[in-house]
């Protein structure tokens, strides 16, 4: 028990320290490497209360793919040398309502938090989690039967996503020379061969 | 303090949540640490979730992290398809710079 207290704070706050650098670190690149500590920390957590399987794909979704894909972005953008200056220097009329309303949006969750008290017998569900299968067993046993409409829509989800973003980012470019796969198929041997009587000193004036 | 319960993990996912909000209210320079910031609010609820299936024994909180997480990617994805355009658009992606709707 012990053990599992030191590994919680250990690892809570590596989470807070980073998502706080996310935030307030000066170039962008570093606040994407801060993001991944978060990821990992935050994923390691998850292995630690019991989700294993969720914990990794925290792991090998977000570190290796959305936050490479920021990473990414962030180079082909240039942006990386862009600092954050934050709110010293130029007035801004929102940043005080900006500071009110998230300490306020802390306070009230800390205040759930402390004051909430947690009743077990409230829940009744069929989909209790059982000790004597793995935590992958269990969510597979629960997902592919009474929740495979969520599934199926979380892939239309992802379907929908990379049609649009290769839709955002797709241009047509002007005087490259590609390859049409409708002019190819349909031209024939009639229209394909012209026999063209030279005159002499003349010349053949090809590709009109 | 040394038993870690389930009030434990909710406040971690708590004070996650509320620096991703006051990242969101306070950056002023670039549209990327914004959806990062959106990035950590998606991981806080995604700690509520789990830790809330773990302390009360139900599988189905850990499902519905599973759809965050996918949901999670598209925004990802999608945010950033329409930030590189904007960029070759614009030249600029600096939130100072970003007001064509005159907000």
């Amino acid at each position: 028990m012990i053990f599992h207290s030191i590994f919680f704070y250990f690892f809570s706050v590596i989470a807070i320290f980073s998502s706080l650098m996310v935030i307030t670190s000066r170039s962008t690149i570093n606040s994407v490497f801060f993001l991944i500590l978060d990821f990992i920390s935050v994923g390691c957590l998850f292995i630690m209360v019991g989700a294993e399987f969720l914990g990794m794909i925290l792991l090998i979704v977000y570190v290796g793919a959305v936050a490479v894909l920021f990473l990414f972005v962030v180079m082909m953008l240039n942006v990386a040398e862009q600092k954050q200056s934050w709110f010293i220097g130029k007035k801004s009329t929102h940043i005080p309502t900006g500071l009110i309303v998230s300490v306020l949006i802390l306070l009230e969750l800390l205040v759930v938090v402390g004051g909430w008290k947690y009743k077990e017998d409230v829940m009744s569900s069929s989909t209790l989690i059982l000790s004597d299968i793995s935590n992958t067993h269990q969510l597979g046993l629960v997902m592919y039967t009474d929740y495979i409409l969520y599934f199926q829509l979380a892939g239309i989800v992802l379907l929908l996503a990379m049609i649009g973003a290769i839709l955002l980012t797709f241009r047509e470019r002007i005087g490259v020379k590609k390859q049409s796969y409708i002019n190819q198929i349909s031209r024939n041997p009639s229209s394909a061969v012209e026999l063209i009587d030279v005159k002499s000193n003349q010349g053949v004036k090809i590709d009109d | 303090m040394i038993e870690i319960g389930l009030g434990h993990y909710l406040s971690l996912g708590a004070i996650i949540f509320f620096l991703g909000v006051i990242g969101i209210f306070l950056n002023r320079k670039n549209v990327i640490v914004i959806l990062m910031s959106i990035e950590l609010i998606l991981l806080a609820v995604n700690i509520n979730l789990i830790s809330f299936s773990i302390f009360s024994g139900d599988i189905v909180g850990q499902i519905f992290t599973m759809l965050i997480l996918t949901v999670a990617a598209a925004e990802a994805a999608i945010g950033l398809a329409i930030i590189v355009v904007y960029y070759r658009n614009r030249g600029s992606i600096r939130v100072e710079d970003i007001h064509g709707m005159k907000g």
